[in-house]
C-alpha cells in the first residue's frame, strides 16, 4: 500500500513540483496518472520508490516511511520503468539488460534464467536475446526497459508513459498484463497521456494539475468530465466525445469503451425502432 | 508530381543478415499528407532514414533499389545537401538539441547554411512562434520537459523551411492537447504553405483525420498503401494489428450489425456522432 500525506515538493531550482498531495494507493489496485505536461505526474511516482523525497509531508510504502530506508531496499518491491528507455539500459545484449537486476537481487542463476526467458517471451523479444538494446526500435527498446523490471516481479509496478512507441497488439498485450498483476494483488501504477489506453484498460484515474490533484475516480466518470480534463490538458477518449456530442439525444453520459458503445447503441435504436 | 519515389528499395543495417525494409516501392506527392504505419519493429524508421539520407550515409549497411527524394538521389548526393530539402524530427528530442539555448537550437541549422542575421531572425521567431515556445527561447533545452524539448525539435525543423518534413511519432511525449496543436501546427504548414509531411505515428485516433495517404508496413514490407479511407474500410488494416480510430471501429461493428449507417467511413467522434445521430433520427 502506498500513502500519501500532503506533500510538497520544490526542485533544487526552486520549481515547486508538488503542492500538497494526498492519496492512498492500495495492493491490486491500478492507477493512472494523467496531466499536462509538468503538471507533477512523474515527480510525484518518482517519491513512490524513494528517489525523490518530500521536501515536506510523508510517503509510506507498505507502512515504512520513504525517508527510512534506502531506494535500494525500496526497488526490491517497487519496479520503475521510466518515460524514456535510454536512461535505463546500458547492457551489451537484451538477455543481460534482463538479467542484470536480478543478479543484483542476488538471485540463484538457474532463477535468473528462467525469469528472463519468461520476460523475453512475454515481451516478445526472445529473437533479440543476444542483441545489443541499441540495435532495436523506439519501442522495442521500450518493452526491454520494461522486461529488466518485470523479471523480478516487483509487487508494485510503476510505468511511466508505457504506450509510447507501442502498437496496438503491443498495447494490448500489456493492458493483459496489467489485468493480471491485478489479480496477484500487485500494483500497476502508470504514468501517460494515452486516453484510448486509459478507455481499454478502465483503471482509477488520478488527474494532476499544477503539483496538484484535481480528480480521483473511475476512468468512466473522470474521462467523461470534458470541464476538468481541459483543466488537465486532456482530451476525451473518441468514444466518449461522441456520446457527449449526442447527449441532447436522450443517450447515456458515462461511456469510454467501444464494445460498451455499440451495445447502448444497439439498444436505443431498437427501442426507438418499436 | 512525386517528392519521393522509392522502386524495390531493399536495406539491411551493418552486421545483421535480414533486411529492415524489403522490397519498397512507393510514391509520394508533393503537397501530401501522408501517414506511415505499422507494428512496432516494422520498418517504419528505417524508411523515413532513407528519405535524408541518413541511410546509407551515417548507417551504412546494405541499400539496393532505386530512390529518389525531391528530384535528389540520396544514395549519391550527401545529407547536408538533402538538408535543405528535408527536414527531420526525431522519435526521441534527446537525440536532436544539444545547443545552450532553444534559440540557438533553432537557429543552428540556419547557421550552417549562412542565413544572413535579418533572415535569421524572422525565421527563427516565426517557427519559435508556430510551435508556441516563443517564450522558452532563452531556457536551456535539456531543463524542459519532454513535450516542450519536442516542440523545439519540429521548430529547428520548420527553420530551415524544407519542402518535405519528416516527422517520426513527434508527439510521443506530449499530452494529449498539446499533441493536437502539434497536429494542426503541422497540418496548417500541409496545407497553407504545401510542405509535404511524412508522419509516422501508431495513434491513429488523433492523426488519420489529417492523413491523405497512408502506407502501413509489416515486417519490413508495404502491406497497404491508398487513400486513407479507403485503407481503414479494409479489415486488413486491423488484422496487421494497427489500431484505427475508434470513431471507425464503432461505425465497423454496428454496420456488421446491421445498423444502417451513411457509406462515409468516419475518421473522428465528430464525423461519427453525426452519421450516430442521423440514424438515430430516421428511426
Amino acid at each position: 500500500m502506498i500513502v500519501v500525506e500532503d506533500v510538497y515538493f520544490t526542485y533544487p531550482n526552486s520549481v515547486e513540483a508538488l503542492k500538497g498531495v494526498s492519496l492512498t494507493i492500495r495492493n491490486g489496485e491500478f492507477v493512472a496518472i494523467m496531466g499536462q505536461n509538468g503538471a507533477g505526474k512523474t515527480t510525484l511516482v518518482k517519491h513512490f520508490n524513494g528517489l525523490l523525497k518530500p521536501t515536506k509531508g510523508k510517503v509510506l510504502v507498505d507502512e515504512v516511511e520513504t525517508t527510512k530506508v534506502s531506494v535500494a531496499t525500496l526497488s526490491r518491491n517497487v519496479g520503475f520503468v521510466f518515460q524514456n528507455p535510454d536512461h535505463q539500459l546500458f547492457s551489451e545484449t537484451v538477455e543481460d539488460e534482463i538479467a542484470f537486476a536480478l543478479r543484483n537481487f542476488r538471485f540463484k542463476e538457474s532463477i535468473i534464467k528462467r525469469r528472463v526467458t519468461w520476460a523475453l517471451n512475454l515481451l516478445g523479444l526472445t529473437q533479440y536475446r543476444k542483441t545489443s538494446p541499441f540495435m532495436l526500435s523506439g519501442g522495442e527498446r521500450k518493452r526491454v526497459a520494461l522486461a529488466s523490471v518485470l523479471a523480478w516481479n516487483p509487487k508494485i509496478l510503476i510505468l511511466d508513459e508505457p504506450t509510447i512507441g507501442q502498437d496496438y497488439q503491443q498495447k494490448e498485450k500489456l493492458r493483459q498484463f496489467i489485468l493480471q498483476m491485478k489479480t496477484q494483488k500487485k500494483t500497476t501504477i502508470i504514468v501517460t497521456h494515452d486516453v484510448e489506453f486509459v478507455a481499454e484498460c478502465s483503471p482509477r484515474v488520478l488527474l494532476m494539475q499544477n503539483g496538484r490533484i484535481i480528480a480521483d475516480g473511475e476512468a468512466r466518470k473522470i474521462l467523461t468530465e470534458p470541464e476538468i480534463l481541459r483543466q488537465a490538458s486532456i482530451v476525451p477518449p473518441q468514444v466518449a466525445q461522441i456520446f457527449l456530442q449526442l447527449a441532447d439525444l436522450e443517450i447515456p453520459r458515462n461511456v469510454i469503451d467501444v464494445y460498451e458503445a455499440r451495445e447502448k447503441l444497439l439498444n436505443m435504436l431498437e427501442r426507438r425502432g418499436k | 508530381m512525386a517528392i519521393i519515389e522509392t522502386k524495390n528499395l531493399t536495406y539491411t543495417y551493418p552486421s545483421v543478415t535480414k533486411p529492415s525494409i524489403i522490397d519498397v516501392s512507393i510514391k509520394i506527392e508533393k503537397g501530401e499528407f501522408t501517414l506511415i504505419t505499422g507494428p512496432s519493429g516494422c520498418g517504419k524508421t528505417t524508411l523515413c532514414r532513407c528519405f535524408n539520407g541518413l541511410i546509407p550515409h551515417f548507417y551504412q549497411g546494405e541499400l539496393k533499389g532505386e530512390i529518389v527524394v525531391a528530384e535528389i538521389n540520396p544514395i549519391e548526393h550527401p545529407i547536408y545537401e538533402l538538408a535543405t530539402h528535408v527536414g527531420l524530427v526525431f522519435q526521441n528530442p534527446d537525440n536532436q538539441l544539444f545547443a545552450l539555448s532553444v534559440e540557438k537550437d533553432v537557429a543552428f541549422g540556419l547557421e550552417n547554411l549562412g542565413v544572413p542575421r535579418e533572415k535569421m531572425r524572422e525565421r527563427v521567431d516565426s517557427a519559435l512562434n508556430l510551435t508556441g515556445i516563443f517564450d522558452l527561447r532563452e531556457r536551456a533545452p535539456h531543463e524542459l520537459s519532454g513535450g516542450q524539448q519536442q516542440r523545439v525539435a519540429i521548430a529547428s525543423v520548420l527553420a530551415m523551411q524544407p519542402e518535405l518534413i519528416i516527422l517520426d511519432e513527434p508527439t510521443s511525449f506530449l499530452d494529449p492537447l498539446s499533441a493536437k496543436n502539434i497536429f494542426e501546427v503541422i497540418y496548417e504548414l500541409n496545407r497553407k504553405l504545401g510542405i509535404t509531411v511524412v508522419l509516422v505515428e501508431h495513434r491513429l485516433d488523433l492523426i488519420a483525420r489529417y492523413a491523405d495517404h497512408i502506407i502501413i508496413m509489416d515486417e519490413g514490407k508495404v502491406v497497404l498503401n491508398g487513400e486513407t479511407r479507403e485503407i481503414l474500410r479494409s479489415e486488413e488494416a486491423r488484422l496487421i494489428g494497427v489500431g484505427v480510430p475508434k470513431a471507425t471501429h464503432l461505425y465497423q461493428i454496428l454496420r456488421k450489425d446491421g445498423v444502417k449507417l451513411a457509406d462515409t467511413i468516419p475518421l473522428t467522434s465528430d464525423e461519427m456522432a453525426k452519421l450516430l445521430r442521423e440514424a438515430l433520427k430516421a428511426q
